[in-house]
C-alpha cells in the first residue's frame, strides 16, 4: 500500500536522522528509511570527533553552524550524547609543519574565521602534557570536543520519532522513482510517496544518485579505529596529526580511542569490513612514539565503519541539479559526524524555506556535473 | 616445540589443542600437509585433557580413564611433523585466512590454505544475584586449578547448577581429598519428562554407565538438594552464604566458596570475528556456527571442529577433528586422502559418539530464571550493567545487543561479551517478545584477545610508514 509523507529520507545515519528531526521540528511528517538500523555504519562507529579544526574552508561555515547546535545538544535531543568540549589540538611534529599551520591560521583569520588558534610548545604541553618533547607547537580549536557517536545518532532518531517522523528500520529502500510530482520508494511490501526525497544513504548514496542520473565520483571506504584498555587519565583534548595519520582521544572511563583514517577493506554488500592490521600497526607506532605513557596499554578491539568518500573529499549537500524535490546529503569523506546536526538543520531550511543563510555553495552536486560513471 | 612459526604460510592451521584440534593436526600432518597447531595453554589437552602432559595428579583413577585417553593422541601429534606452538594467542582471523598470533609478547601473521578452528567451549554464564562476589567462581575454573596444580577446595564449599561436568568435577574434587558441603541441583523437574523420548539412545550410549557411577559416587559422600529453583550468593564484599529455594523450603547455607556451573556453550568469538555465520540453537540455547557435514562454514577454507561447532563432548570432538582434517586433505592432497579412513566410517563413528547427546541436552537445558536474570542482578561484569538497566534501555528503543551499546557499554569491556553475551541476547529477546535469532548477537571484532599497543607497534613495517599522507 502507498503511504503519503511530506518527505522521504533514505539513510539512518546521523545525517538522515538529523534531517528527519529538523523537518519534524518544522512541522513536517517525514519518513526515514534505514536498511539496517540507525547508526549501524559510520555514524554509529566513528571516532566521535566534534571538530571544527583543520577543515576545508568550503565546509567551515557548515561546521560552525553545527558547533552551535552541538553546544545545546541536550536541549535539542533530551540526551547529552556524552558530548564533552575539551578542545581539539592539531600537533605539529616539527618546525616545517608548524610553519604550514601558521600560514593556515593566518589565512583563516583573513577570511574572518577565528576558531583556530596557533599555539607554541609551552601551551601545547599545557593542553597535552603527555606529548613528546620534540613537538614545537600546534593549533587548537578550543570549543571542539567529542561525543558518543552511537548514542548521538540514536538520540537524533529517537527525538525525530517522538516529534512525528516515521522511522522504518531493517528493510532497504528500493525502486526509487519519480511518479508525477511525487518521489516513490518501496520498502518491502509498502510504498512511500512524497514531494521531497533526501538522499542521505552514506556509502549507498552514490548508487542512488547515479540511478537518478547524477553520478558523483565517490568510493566506499572504511576508516579503522581501535580502542585500548583503561589507562590513568592523562589527556583531555582530542589530538590529531596530519603528517602521520592519527587521531587520539581518551574517554572519561580511561579507554583511549586511536584513529586517523587508515582504511580497512570494505564489503558493503555484506555489511562487512576486513581490517588491515599492518596499517593499524602504523597507528600503534605513532602513538608509541608520541605518547610514551601509552606503551603498556592493551588494544581491546578494532573496527571500521563503512562510508562514502568523494574525489575532492568534500560532501555533497544541497538540492539536485536535475530534479525538483530531490536533495543530496552524503559523501562526508571521513569527517561528517560533527557536521550532522548542522547539515540536518540546513537541509530542513532548504526544503522548507527554499534556502539557507549558511554558506554551502561550494558543496553542491553540480560541481561534479561533467563526471560520468 | 617452536617459539615462533617457522613459515609464513601453511596448508593447514589448527587453532586449539583440545581433542578436536589434536585429532585434526594428527590427520592433516600424517597426510603430508604442512600443519601448524596453535594453542593458548602451556601444554596440549584443551580443557578436557588439561595439563595431560604435566599434571601433578598421577594416580590415574583420580582424574578418570577418559582423561588419560588423551595421552595417546598427544603422543601421535608429538611424533608427527606438525609444528606446535603453545602459549600462542590467536587474536585475529579474517576471511582471507590471515591469522594474527601473539607468542611471548610478539605478534606475527601467518596465512593458511585451510583453517580448522577447534576453540572448544566456554561455561555458560550463570548470572544469579551475587555471582560477582569474591568467593564465587565457575566450576571450570576450579577444575583448571585441580588439573594443573592439584588444588582443591578446603573451606566450606557449595556446588550449584547442573550438567555432566558438574558431577565430574565433584567426583574429581572428592577423589583428591577436597571438601564439598552441599550440591544444589538446579535441573528442572519437567526436563526429566521431556528427556524421556531420548532415554533409549542415552542408556545405550557410553555416557550412561559412567554418568550413573559418578553420580552414585558423589551422592554417597555429599548431601544433594534437587529441584532448586532460586539461588543467591550473599555476603558483604565476600561470599558468606548461599540461599536457595527448593520446593517449599528456603534455606541459607554458610559458604566460603560457591562453584557455579550450568553447562558449556561453543566458544564462538574467533569464528564470529572472522565473519562465520552463526545461528541460535534452540535446544542447546546458544549460538552455533552454521556448518556442513565436514565442519565447513560460511567462509571458504574455515572449518570448525569440536565443541566450538556445537556441544558434543570429547569423543565426538576427536571424530569431528578427523573429519575436518580429512575434508582439508581431500581438497589439498587428494592422493593422500585415498589412503585414509573413509569419510563414511568417520561419519558413522561420529553418530556413535553423539549418541545420547539429545538426552543430555534436554535433561540439562538450564532453567529460564538462571539464564535470564531480573532487577539488580549484574549481567555485564566488565561495565557493571544490571538486568534492569538493559530492560530500561529496551523500553526507550534499544533493539539488539549492538544497539544496546548506544545506551550501555555492555560487551565493550575486556571480556568481549564472553560473560554476558548470551544473557543479553536472551534478556532482550524476552523483553521484546522476539526470538534470540531475531535479536542477534554482538558484532565481534579482533583482537579477539587483547594485545599490547607495544606489541602491535613492533609489527613489521609497511610502505605507509614511508609515504606519510597529508590528510587528518
Amino acid at each position: 500500500m502507498t503511504r503519503l509523507a511530506d518527505a522521504i529520507i533514505v539513510g539512518g545515519g546521523i545525517h538522515g536522522c538529523s534531517t528527519a528531526l529538523h523537518l519534524a521540528l518544522a512541522g513536517m511528517k517525514p519518513v526515514l528509511i534505514e536498511k539496517d538500523y540507525a547508526g549501524r555504519h559510520a555514524s554509529g562507529v566513528n571516532a566521535g570527533g566534534v571538530r571544527q579544526l583543520a577543515r576545508d574552508v568550503a565546509e567551515i561555515p557548515l561546521s560552525i553552524r553545527s558547533m552551535g547546535i552541538w553546544e545545546r545538544i541536550e536541549e535539542l535531543l533530551d540526551d547529552d550524547c556524552s558530548f564533552e568540549s575539551h578542545g581539539q589540538v592539531l600537533v605539529a611534529e616539527n618546525e616545517t609543519e608548524l610553519a604550514a599551520y601558521r600560514a593556515r591560521v593566518a589565512e583563516l583569520n583573513a577570511l574572518g574565521f577565528t576558531h583556530e588558534e596557533l599555539i607554541d610548545g609551552a601551551e601545547l604541553r599545557r593542553l597535552v602534557p603527555a606529548v613528546a618533547d620534540t613537538c614545537p607547537g600546534g593549533v587548537v580549536s578550543r570549543r571542539d570536543g567529542a561525543a558518543n557517536p552511537a548514542q548521538t545518532t540514536t538520540a537524533f532518531r529517537r527525538k525525530a520519532e517522538l516529534l512525528g517522523a516515521t522511522v522504518r528500520e531493517g528493510v532497504a529502500a528500493s525502486n526509487v522513482r519519480r511518479e508525477g510530482d511525487l518521489w516513490c520508494v518501496d520498502v518491502g511490501a509498502d510504498t512511500y510517496a512524497a514531494p521531497v526525497l533526501v538522499n542521505a544513504a552514506g556509502a549507498w548514496a552514490g548508487r542512488i544518485a547515479a540511478s537518478l542520473g547524477e553520478p558523483v565520483p565517490v568510493e566506499t571506504v572504511a576508516p579503522m579505529l581501535m580502542i585500548t584498555s583503561r589507562v590513568p587519565h592523562f589527556i583531555d583534548p582530542v589530538v590529531i596529526l596530519r603528517g602521520r595519520k592519527l587521531s587520539f582521544k581518551q574517554f572519561k572511563n580511561g579507554t583511549v580511542l586511536i584513529g586517523g583514517g587508515h582504511l580497512a577493506t570494505p564489503d558493503q554488500d555484506r555489511n562487512e569490513t576486513v581490517l588491515d592490521w599492518k596499517s593499524l600497526a602504523v597507528s600503534a607506532r605513532t602513538v608509541f612514539e608520541l605518547f610514551p605513557v601509552m606503551r603498556d596499554a592493551t588494544i581491546m578491539r578494532a573496527w571500521a565503519g563503512i562510508e562514502a568518500r568523494t574525489k575532492d573529499e568534500l560532501p555533497v549537500l544541497g538540492p539536485s541539479a536535475r530534479h525538483a524535490g530531490l536533495y543530496h546529503q552524503f559523501g562526508f569523506s571521513l569527517h561528517g559526524f560533527q557536521l550532522g546536526p548542522g547539515a540536518g538543520a540546513v537541509m530542513a531550511e532548504l526544503i522548507v524555506n527554499g534556502g539557507t543563510q549558511t554558506r554551502i555553495g561550494d558543496l553542491g552536486i553540480d560541481r561534479f556535473r561533467s563526471f560520468t560513471s | 616445540m617452536n617459539a615462533v612459526p617457522q613459515r609464513d604460510a601453511y596448508d593447514v592451521v589448527v587453532i586449539g589443542a583440545g581433542p578436536a584440534g589434536l585429532a585434526a593436526t594428527a590427520s592433516a600432518s600424517a597426510a603430508g600437509l604442512s600443519t601448524l597447531l596453535l594453542d593458548e595453554n602451556p601444554g596440549p589437552g584443551g580443557q578436557v585433557w588439561r595439563a595431560i602432559a604435566s599434571t601433578p595428579v598421577t594416580a590415574r583413577d583420580q582424574l578418570g580413564a577418559d582423561y588419560w585417553a588423551g595421552a595417546e593422541l598427544v603422543g601421535e601429534v608429538r611424533a608427527s611433523k606438525a609444528e606446535i606452538i603453545h602459549r600462542a594467542t590467536v587474536w585475529s582471523l579474517d576471511r582471507h585466512l590471515e591469522i594474527g598470533i601473539s607468542v611471548g609478547g610478539a605478534s606475527a601473521f601467518v596465512k593458511a590454505r585451510r583453517v580448522i578452528l577447534a576453540t572448544g567451549a566456554l561455561e555458560r554464564p550463570f548470572p544469579i544475584p551475587g555471582w560477582t562476589l569474591p568467593g564465587v567462581m565457575t566450576a571450570g575454573a576450579a577444575q583448571t586449578m585441580l588439573k594443573s596444580s592439584a588444588l582443591v577446595p578446603d573451606g566450606r564449599t557449595v556446588i550449584a547448577g547442573q550438567g555432566p561436568l558438574l558431577w565430574l568435577l565433584a567426583a574429581q574434587i572428592l577423589r583428591l581429598g577436597g571438601r564439598i558441603d552441599r550440591i544444589l541441583d538446579t535441573t528442572e523437574r519437567k526436563n526429566y519428562l521431556a528427556a524421556l523420548p531420548h532415554a533409549f539412545a542415552f542408556v545405550t550410549s557410553p555416557y550412561f554407565m559412567k554418568g550413573l557411577a559418578m553420580m552414585r559416587e558423589v551422592k554417597a559422600k555429599v548431601p544433594v538438594t534437587t529441584g532448586v529453583t532460586e539461588l543467591t550468593a550473599a555476603g558483604e564484599g565476600q561470599l558468606a552464604g548461599v540461599s536457595y529455594v527448593a520446593g517449599n523450603r528456603r534455606e541459607t547455607i554458610p559458604a566460603d566458596l560457591l562453584l557455579l556451573h550450568q553447562g558449556v556453550v561453543p566458544n564462538v568469538n574467533l569464528a564470529m570475528a572472522a565473519g562465520v555465520e552463526h545461528r541460535w540453537d534452540e535446544l542447546q540455547l546458544c549460538w552455533s556456527p552454521v556448518i556442513n557435514g565436514d565442519g565447513g562454514t560460511s567462509i571458504e577454507g574455515i572449518a570448525i571442529a569440536g565443541d566450538g561447532a556445537g556441544i558434543g563432548g570429547a569423543n565426538a570432538a576427536v571424530v569431528r577433528g578427523r573429519i575436518a582434517a580429512r575434508a582439508a586433505i581431500e581438497a589439498l592432497a587428494p592422493a593422500a586422502a585415498a589412503k585414509l579412513t573413509p569419510m563414511t566410517a568417520l561419519k558413522a563413528a561420529l553418530a556413535q559418539a553423539e549418541r545420547g547427546r539429545a538426552f543430555l541436552d534436554t535433561l540439562f537445558r538450564p532453567a529460564r530464571q538462571f539464564r535470564i536474570p531480573a532487577d539488580d542482578t549484574i549481567v555485564c561484569r566488565c561495565e557493571e550493567v544490571t538486568a534492569k538497566d538493559i530492560v530500561d534501555a529496551v523500553a526507550i528503543g534499544a533493539t539488539g545487543p549492538n544497539q544496546l551499546k548506544a545506551y550501555r557499554r555492555t560487551g565493550m569491556g575486556p571480556c568481549q561479551g564472553r560473560l554476558c553475551g548470551l544473557t543479553v541476547t536472551e534478556l532482550m529477546a524476552q523483553a521484546r517478545g522476539k526470538t534470540p535469532q531475531e535479536i542477534g548477537y554482538y558484532r565481534l571484532r579482533a583482537p579477539v584477545k587483547p594485545i599490547t599497543l607495544a606489541e602491535l607497534a613492533a609489527m613489521p613495517k609497511t610502505d605507509d610508514d614511508v609515504k606519510a599522507v597529508v590528510r587528518g
